[in-house]
């Protein structure tokens, strides 16, 4: 592979395996906190899906790129702006209710993602990958999509956390959709499709489920953006610190 | 086939699921191919689940398993096809079902479904009358359900 391809694919793993992990590890912050019993099992388990995924991405990443050994390098030891995930996936979790509604939005977004993959990637371990990782996403956002419905169509209170949610969310939307001259190289090379390719389907899907809880479709319009750049939200920074505390106090220290 | 792989697919025949002890590596379709390369053996398997914690344990298994014959192992997962649970054995199956796990439905070639809209069968005391608890159970591979006849829970396989 050409340099300037390998970086190209380099960077395109990375921001997709940062999303999922760093999705992952907040979904992970409800392990014994969650409602009911049946969420305490369900949660944890979509947050090992999603840092299955992260493992999965960083040793491809790995593979291609030789300046990091293994995928822990690349999931612990890096530094804050080295992250290229989403703003939307490092805001804390607030309550249950925007929780899944945050899994409901990105669990669907890669769920088409993947599906687009699945049909056009020059990369083929990639295009491999996405056939199983297209199957798990569609199941995340169906759990997400029926309590989206039901805390919306369920009590005032249920439905007013939310649009509460729905609000809270809104402004970080419009990153998942952001094209930049990277997303643009990476879709004229048949790598990954562009974000915007992706959008009416998944406005189709959200505003369906939305209307059945009886919410408003957000406003996508406002942009704030960083993560991408390795621009992040104060809030990151203390949850690396808990990601990478263990391999930073015991360097290299494995189960 | 030459010899050294025969022996090596014998050899791994009985290994188990660390979730699933149960069942072998072979009733879950796990392990789908051998082959010879030079001095090593590459085993692929196809992994239930992406983030399915069993796959390292699953993965030293094999290669210790192999090692005991004097067979180097390497292992490589497969993603595509995914690995589906109609992969899963007759014999499988039955042991699932004698276990307290319903089994998952043979998959709908036409219209992908996760939740089959087909009836989920207790194993506790057969009746169809069940109802869904939550998408997830006790692992990612599988729901969990309750009988609204015997009023047991029970794990429902996911169809994938």
């Amino acid at each position: 592979m050409k340099s300037k391809t390998t970086d190209m694919v380099f960077e395109g793993l990375l921001r997709i395996a940062d999303d999922n992990l760093i999705l992952g590890h907040r979904t992970s912050e409800w392990c014994g906190h969650a409602p009911t019993l049946e969420e305490d099992l369900a949660l944890p388990n979509i947050a090992l899906d999603l840092i299955g995924h992260a493992q999965a991405l960083y040793c491809l990443a790995c593979e291609i790129d030789t300046r990091y050994e293994n995928e822990d390098q690349l999931a612990f030891l890096r530094l804050e702006h080295e992250y290229k995930n989403l703003l939307l996936v490092e805001q804390e979790n607030g309550d249950f209710g925007n929780t899944v509604l945050r899994l409901f939005y990105f669990s669907t977004f890669m769920k088409y993602f993947w599906g687009e993959v699945k049909l056009k990637c020059c990369f083929k371990k990639l295009k491999e990958f996405s056939e199983k990782a297209f199957l798990e996403t569609s199941y995340h956002s169906k759990y997400a999509s029926q309590w989206v419905i039901t805390l919306g169509d369920g009590t005032d209170e249920s439905n007013l956390k939310m649009s509460n949610a729905i609000a809270n969310l809104e402004p970080f939307l419009g990153e998942l959709f952001n094209n930049d001259d990277f997303t643009e190289m990476c879709s004229q090379n048949d790598f990954l499709p562009k974000p915007t390719s992706i959008f009416d389907s998944w406005k189709n899907e959200v505003e369906a489920i939305l209307q059945k809880g009886h919410l408003d479709f957000p406003d996508i319009t406002l942009k704030k953006r960083g993560g991408r750049k390795g621009e992040h939200s104060e809030t990151f920074g203390y949850l690396l610190s808990d990601l990478q505390y263990m391999q930073r106090a015991y360097p290299n220290s494995s189960w | 086939m030459d010899k050294s792989t025969e022996e090596a697919w014998d050899a791994l025949k009985d290994l188990t699921d660390p979730e699933l002890p149960f069942l072998t590596l072979d009733d879950l379709g796990v392990i789908r191919e051998i082959k010879r390369n030079d001095e090593t053996h590459v085993v692929t398997i196809s992994p239930t689940y992406i983030g399915c914690p069993a796959i390292s344990v699953i993965e030293e298994k094999i290669v210790s398993e192999l090692k005991k014959l004097g067979i180097a192992a390497i292992i490589e997962k497969s993603f595509s096809p995914p690995w589906s649970s109609d992969w899963i054995s007759e014999n499988g199956r039955k042991k699932m079902e004698e276990f307290g796990i319903s089994p998952p439905h043979p998959k709908d070639a036409e219209s992908f479904s996760r939740s089959p809209a087909k009836a989920v069968k207790c194993p506790q005391c057969t009746s169809y009358k069940t109802e869904k608890v939550s998408e997830f159970g006790s692992t990612a591979c599988k729901s969990l359900y309750r009988c609204l006849d015997c009023k047991e829970p029970f794990d429902h396989f996911k169809c994938v």
